[in-house]
């Protein structure tokens, strides 16, 4: 049994996806005379499986599908096509069995601004029926070990951005869910504190709980993540463990080359050259290199480029990384 | 239904409710007491106004306490969490139903209502006695127009809560608010539009007149009122409507 499981889910926008949520790009073609409506395919078939117990990453940038994928996943987003499930349960059929099973921090605030720190864990423990006792133990305990103690008593409208995310994480662990989704969970935070929350969502882990998490933030997908799938434009490109994804790419080491000029018979050259796997031509250009070995290139590239009367203008190395496994599959930056 | 998820929301209504209580109670009671205090008492006092317009006035002034509480109580927390501060999603998070959670906003929202309607009789009482003349002949009759005027105030900021935008809250006092207490035969009887006949059958459209011809009913029946079964009929109406409306807007809004 998986913890999390989706078929060929699928979304469509038909008016402006919601802020969180972003859409993947226009539909080809979508467009009617009549329904002048604007269509946005934000999810164009995932399949999802998330075993027990792991920590899974959805890795992609900005409007990949993400945030929509666990809205779907948290019954907030409703599918246009395809299934999803939360354990044994239909999220869109058993929505309330469902909600039971999940812990959900959004990637915007949403505190109860009404509510004291102490109070938003209370009446979140309420909602799901713990007692009132169980209710201020754990309140406690969670307040202690997200460092909100000294503030537990007043009102979370003041508090800073750093202190809103850690009390949502707090809000969602209280009722003890199987999974816990954390969207975009260290977005604003200080490195002190996103060091804090790997180790709390670690921690979390540990006692058997399965955490779905989506960043655009490779360090936090390699560090954090048993599991990962790249998703780009409502698309899962890649999935494995980070170690996997990162010996997938050939060659493993990128190279970006910057060239005062185009020439064709250099770019032939530097693929003859031992352990370059690739070359790709860019645009502006340059070439990306894909090469089992980095620095010690360089001075073939360079003897090759004098040799060819090329000027070289710029050299970026870097080291295997998901960064480069996205760049691979999309041909653009994570960041861009 | 998940009744112990259902009264930890209505657990959390109440204590908000409590923390705002000061800002709450001025903002449902200082406007319609001014308006007992300068219609029912100044103008009467000085002669402009007969002395029965007192007992007249009451239940016109209770309905709009009433519809104004409920509907504030109900849209604007709505208007403000589903747009601008998302407090709403743990809520909808909760292992219940979210039809629930919208009707949970309906229940607090019809409490404060008909507590806001309990409280303004004794008040205005204060301001307007002597010469006050209240026949409730029928406590029954008076608790389930309470009760039905409440719930359209509470389905009614449902239905509004749920379709109207942030930027356009101003839009829906000064367009729907204003004219429906205008027209809402509160500071008048319906009997008293006999010389317009037209505009006399279009405030029928509106449920605030109901409301305010029902409490007459229930409270003032020596002055001429609309049919009380007619009242019912429309009233329960309305209620039903507004709170069918107002889930499928809520639903809308909760799930995109």
């Amino acid at each position: 049994m998986t913890a999390v499981r989706t078929r060929s889910l699928r979304k469509v926008y038909s008016s402006a996806p919601p802020a969180a949520a972003g859409g993947g790009g226009p539909a080809p073609g979508g467009k009617r005379k009549k329904e002048p409506k604007p269509q946005i395919i934000a999810l164009d078939g995932i399949d999802l499986d998330v075993a027990p117990g792991q920590i899974f990453g959805l890795l992609g940038p900005n409007g990949a599908g993400k945030s929509t994928t666990v809205g779907i996943l948290t019954t907030r987003v409703r599918p246009t096509g395809g299934t999803a499930w939360i354990g044994e349960y239909d999220v869109w059929r058993d929505q309330t069995a469902a909600k039971r099973l999940i812990g959900v921090v959004a990637q915007r605030p949403n505190l109860d601004f009404s509510l004291t720190a102490r109070e938003i864990l209370l009446f979140h423990g309420a909602y799901f029926g713990l007692n009132s006792q169980e209710r201020n133990e754990k309140a406690k305990t969670l307040l202690e070990r997200f460092k909100l103690t000294d503030r537990a008593d007043q009102l979370v409208r003041g508090f800073s951005g750093g202190m809103m995310q850690r009390m949502s994480i707090a809000r969602a662990m209280m009722h003890d869910p199987q999974v816990l989704f954390l969207d975009e969970p260290s977005v604003g935070l200080d490195p002190q504190t996103r060091l804090l929350l790997w180790e709390i969502i670690r921690e979390y882990n540990q006692k058997g709980r399965t955490i779905l998490l989506t960043t655009h933030n490779m360090e936090e997908a390699d560090a954090l993540c048993q599991q990962l799938a790249i998703i780009d434009h409502g698309r899962i490109i890649a999935s494995g463990t980070p170690g996997e994804l990162k010996a997938s790419i050939p060659g493993g080491f990128l190279l970006r080359l910057r060239f005062g000029q185009h020439s064709a018979p250099l770019l032939e050259r530097l693929g003859t050259l031992a352990g370059v796997t690739e070359v790709r031509p860019n645009t502006d250009g340059g070439a990306d290199l894909y090469a089992g070995r980095g620095g010690s290139l360089i001075p073939e590239i360079v003897s090759a480029a004098v040799a060819l009367g090329v000027e070289l203008s710029d050299v970026h190395i870097s080291e295997p990384s998901l960064e480069n496994l996205f760049l691979h599959h999309t041909g653009r930056s994570l960041r861009e | 239904m998940n009744g112990k998820a259902f009264l930890a929301l209505l657990a959390r209504d109440a204590r908000v409710a409590r923390r705002n209580m000061i800002p709450l109670v001025l903002q449902t009671f200082l406007q319609p007491l001014l308006f007992v205090f300068i219609f029912g008492r100044v103008m009467v006092g000085s002669g402009y106004m007969p002395a029965a317009y007192k007992s007249l006035l009451l239940p016109g002034i209770m309905a709009i306490s009433m519809v104004f509480t409920g509907i504030w109580a109900v849209a604007m927390p709505l208007i403000g969490e589903f747009q601008f501060t998302h407090e709403i999603e743990d809520r909808l998070l909760a292992p219940i139903d979210i039809s629930w959670v919208a009707v949970e906003k309906v229940v607090a929202g019809l409490i404060q209502a008909g507590v806001t309607g309990v409280l303004v009789i004794p008040l205005a009482w204060l301001i307007l006695r002597p010469g006050l003349e209240l026949h409730v002949t029928s406590p029954l009759l008076l608790v389930c127009m309470t009760f039905l005027v409440a719930s359209f105030s509470a389905c009614g900021g449902l239905a509004l809560g749920c379709s109207v935008n942030q930027q356009h809250i101003g839009l829906m006092f000064s367009m729907v608010m204003t004219p429906m207490i205008f027209f809402g035969c509160t500071y008048y009887p319906w009997s008293a539009l006999s010389k317009f006949p037209i505009l006399q059958k279009l405030v029928l459209l509106n449920p605030l007149a109901y409301a305010s011809e029902g409490l007459r009913a229930a409270l003032v029946p020596q002055f001429p009122h609309l049919s009380l079964p007619f009242i019912l009929v429309a009233l329960t109406g309305f209620d039903v409507l507004l709170l069918v409306v107002g889930l499928r807007q809520f639903q809308k809004k909760a799930v995109t």
